[in-house]
């Protein structure tokens, strides 16, 4: 048989072996993730439908410039490019305990498995912080005829066009007693002592540099169903990754696969992490370079 | 087959694990420059009239990177032709759905008349 095969290409329909050369559970695990690129892809192909059919659309250097502990400092794509780091750090990690199975090498496999579930679980956080500081972030908006200070949300996007100052001027005539009680807060983040809720309406207004609030209109609501829905389904994904490798990690100290003789289901939870990472690498085009 | 500490192999039946950790870095460095390129030209490539350009540039370099994470992370590469065929042509509804919904989107853009 093995003259044979050197002579001529090996036969895979003829028979008597599985003609992917594949098993079965890890072939499923491929036709599985062609179904989950087709929901990626019609995810991502939605939101450039919807980006394609505006005439504006936010910038991703202005969205994501912050960086955790560096207050308002513009550091655009500095915090997205850490989180593509850890990822694909973490696909080399599997890869290597994939090839630590390989070699039947149980400790190896436990190393790096768990590794891999450090960088996934480091990679959850740092989606969590990016999640908080963009809902919870106050971003003066142009909106009726009046100020507002809103956050990223699934109702709202802070990031339209700016407005020009005589705009501003003109608008904040209009704009509520708290929301200008906050404008003025806001611009005066060092300050103590100023107790701003004593100031009457007049005072308030004079209070406020227009120059410093860098007023917007609102943005497509669209962006946020499109980045939290994408960007959260591909959350999910890491974050089943992240279990999967912790049952990985559970069963290889157990022994389970050194008895069974073979690393096989470590392949199959790579192959899951691996698409984890390539779908980011999409979502990391689309949303944050583009 | 039993458990071979690639250190003490003498054999020379199993001493692929060396070489092969370096394949497996070298992809890793392959993926962090291209992506260090993209970050270059995001920051560099900013003027307006470059807008297509750009997008055609990141593009590319983003089925480089799924090229290489498919192909070597996931050994699709190294599998038989008919699985790789069987994974690959039915992505090709896919690039069929992007064509159609990007025309879509740019004739929604012209009928709301900005």
């Amino acid at each position: 048989m093995a003259t044979s095969a050197t002579l001529q290409p090996t036969k895979w329909w003829t028979g008597g072996k599985s003609p992917f050369n594949m098993e079965y559970g890890k072939l499923m695990m491929w036709y599985f993730l062609m179904s989950d690129a087709f929901t990626f892809g019609a995810f991502l192909i939605s939101y450039g439908t919807i980006r394609f059919s505006q005439n504006f659309w936010p910038d991703p250097n202005v969205v994501f410039n912050a960086f955790p502990g560096a207050g308002h400092a513009n550091l655009p794509l500095a915090f997205v490019s850490v989180m593509t780091f850890v990822l694909i750090i973490s696909s080399v990690t599997m890869v290597l305990a994939v090839h630590a199975g390989h070699n039947n090498n149980k400790k190896e496999v436990v190393k790096w498995l768990f590794w891999t579930i450090i960088g996934g679980a480091a990679f959850l956080g740092c989606q969590a912080w990016e999640w908080h500081h963009l809902i919870t972030g106050e971003h003066v908006v142009l909106a009726d005829g009046k100020l507002d200070i809103i956050g990223q949300s699934m109702r709202g996007n802070p990031w339209g066009r700016l407005v020009p100052e005589e705009q501003v001027l003109a608008a904040l005539q209009n704009t509520s007693h708290e929301t200008l009680l906050q404008l003025s807060q806001m611009g005066h983040h060092g300050t103590t002592g100023v107790d701003h809720g004593a100031l009457s309406h007049e005072q308030l207004l004079k209070s406020i540099q227009v120059a410093e609030l860098h007023v917007r209109e609102k943005g497509p609501v669209a962006f946020g169903g499109y980045f939290f829905g994408i960007t959260g389904f591909h959350g999910f994904h890491v974050f089943s990754g992240v279990i999967i490798n912790i049952v990985m990690l559970l069963m290889t100290q157990k022994g389970v696969f050194e008895r069974r003789g073979h690393y096989l289901m470590i392949e199959k939870a790579g192959l899951y992490w691996h698409f984890v990472d390539l779908v980011w690498v999409f979502v990391f085009t689309f949303f944050y370079l583009v | 087959m039993a458990s071979v500490n690639p250190t003490t192999s003498s054999t020379g039946e199993r001493v692929i694990p060396k070489p092969n950790t370096a394949h497996i870095w070298k992809t890793f460095w392959i993926l962090l420059a291209v992506t260090c390129v993209e970050f270059a030209v995001a920051f560099m490539l900013i003027s307006p009239g470059a807008k297509t350009m750009r997008l055609a540039i990141f593009v590319g370099l983003t089925i480089v990177k799924a090229f290489y994470i498919v192909a070597e992370f996931m050994h699709l590469k190294y599998e038989v032709k008919s699985l790789i065929w069987s994974i690959i042509i039915p992505l090709l509804f896919v690039v069929w759905l992007l064509v159609a919904m990007v025309m879509e989107g740019g004739s929604i853009f012209v009928g709301r008349g900005f």
